[in-house]
């Protein structure tokens, strides 16, 4: 044990004198995102499917569109069910098994993302009100862990939507009936874009890698829509911000969440 | 098996399958050796629709201790498949099915993997199937062989899997999904490809004797086309593209 400490005191030293200096280990700026690839209909037997690679995380995402029963009080709504999953493949750390604190608040970070920005009408995907409506299912899997599962996932999840082909359905006696040979696009409303910030010291990294996230102070995961407004907020770590900071991080969130925008949208071609 | 009624054509008068292969024709395979940042060693097959991802630890502390052994050390393998793999969504949770799909995996490699020389360690086999079509085990399987091949985990033997079945009447390589769903056999085989031995052997579906007989050397047959792409996905990537 004691050897592992002492390693971590020397990585978070030379994490922390690297961010000081401006320029990460990495060779990156402060405010700079790694290279971001997005690769969308990959996953040709879901309905929408994305593989993201986000500096050494790698993400695949499938959507599945199913009839579902609404929500008793959301009868007018289709619904949504974001889920993540660390398989033990994505880094020796990760185990098989019941879902850790940690894989489950990335679930709900990238479903809240997204559901909160409205991404979908969610009023368009009602078959019978009250009886049937149309159930979205995004499923994240990281393949590899190399830090930001947040914002990779978040990626992925948003790509596979808007790469979806929505099978039709109609009503039958019972139950909803798929009508052969007709699909749809998706309902979408706006583009959420998650950036997660990391604090070491005094300054703020954008996207930090495994071995920067392994150091930070405090982090901030902040989603925008289309319009550059802020729709999902989420804080974690030990330590906190200042209110100065704060506000910088929603200047960095929306200027980069424009500069990836347009990344993900590119989605919309695999339909 | 299924034996489900169809209109389909599964085996036409040339001989010719649903999916334009002949009776002894494997589907498109792909190997790429190496896709992983974390693991010790990983390899991503396709093998007709499947896409498969595998990465292997190891040796490596066990954990809980009271599986470790002190004579040798130990394998353990996880199939797992993603919700979105299949056409109705999966519940994400291991299902029976890939519990035993796990169990016969991690038996197929056993007899290759020169557990011996690693007491009291672990080496752990992690499957994800992306997207499944027929003859997942199988497919996993040769994914699997590789990346512990990758991760310099020495090995007696390759280990190579490859499914065969019978189809309107006639034993056939390599079935896939609509065959299986349809088709009257299903029989997936894993050999070590220089030791000549079976590690893996199922069965669902009749078959006379004569035809087990033939559909086992033609799952062999299958095998040894696939020890071909291993092989060459394992010098792409320690050998910069030196082929065989």
């Amino acid at each position: 044990m004691g050897t592992v400490s002492i390693l971590d005191g020397l990585r978070r030293k030379l994490v922390a004198d690297s961010v000081a200096s401006g320029r990460r280990a990495d060779g990156r700026a402060l405010d700079e995102v790694r290279e971001l690839t997005v690769e969308p209909g990959v996953i040709p037997k879901a309905e929408g499917s994305a593989r993201v690679r986000l500096g050494r995380t790698e993400v695949v995402t499938g959507v599945k569109v199913n009839p579902d029963r609404p929500f008793p009080d959301t009868g007018d709504r289709g619904t949504f069910i974001c889920t993540a999953e660390i398989p033990p493949l994505a880094h020796p750390d990760a185990e098989a098994g019941p879902p850790s604190e940690a894989v489950i608040e990335l679930a709900r970070v990238v479903d809240r993302g997204i559901r909160e920005s409205h991404m979908l009408d969610m009023s368009q995907l009602v078959i019978k009100r009250d009886v049937s409506v149309i159930g979205v299912f995004t499923d994240n899997a990281v393949i590899d862990n190399g830090g930001n599962l947040f914002d990779a996932c978040s990626y992925a999840s948003v790509a596979a939507i808007l790469s979806c082909k929505m099978p039709v359905w109609e009503m039958g006696e019972d139950a909803p009936r798929l009508v052969e040979g007709q699909s749809r696009d998706p309902p979408i409303a706006t583009v959420p874009v998650s950036v997660t910030m990391g604090r070491i010291g005094e300054h703020i990294i954008v996207d930090p890698s495994l071995e920067e996230w392994m150091c930070l102070d405090a982090r901030l995961t902040i989603t925008t829509n289309s319009e550059g407004n802020i729709c999902a907020l989420q804080k974690g770590g030990l330590d906190g911000f200042t209110p100065e900071q704060l506000n910088s991080c929603a200047e960095t969130a929306i200027s980069v969440g424009a500069r990836v925008r347009p990344r993900l949208e590119a989605a919309r071609q695999a339909r | 098996m299924g034996g489900r009624d169809t209109d389909m054509v599964l085996l036409d008068a040339n001989g010719i399958r649903c999916d334009g292969r002949r009776i002894d024709e494997p589907r498109r395979i792909m190997i790429k050796a190496g896709v992983l940042h974390n693991a010790n060693g990983s390899a991503y097959i396709e093998f007709g629709d499947n896409k498969i991802v595998a990465g292997v630890f190891g040796p490596r502390d066990v954990h809980p201790k009271h599986q470790s052994n002190a004579e040798t050390g130990i394998l353990r393998v996880r199939y797992h498949m993603q919700p979105y793999s299949v056409t109705e969504r999966k519940r994400p949770a291991p299902s029976r099915r890939e519990i035993e799909i796990s169990k016969v995996i991690k038996e197929a490699l056993l007899p290759a993997v020169m557990l011996e020389r690693f007491p009291r360690t672990a080496v752990d086999v992690f499957v994800e199937i992306l997207q499944a079509d027929g003859g997942s085990r199988c497919a996993a399987l040769d994914a699997a062989a590789v990346a512990l091949a990758d991760a310099g985990i020495p090995m007696r033997d390759m280990v190579s899997a490859c499914a065969a079945g019978k189809v309107a009447d006639t034993i056939v390589l390599d079935i896939n999904n609509e065959e299986d769903q349809a088709g009257q056999a299903d029989m997936p085989v894993a050999i070590m490809p220089n030791s000549g031995k079976v590690t893996l052997l199922q069965l669902d579906g009749v078959l006379t004797r004569d035809e087990y007989r033939r559909c086992i050397e033609t799952g062999i047959a299958g095998c040894k086309i696939v020890y071909d792409i291993q092989k060459r996905a394992l010098a792409e990537r320690h050998f910069s593209g030196a082929g065989q």
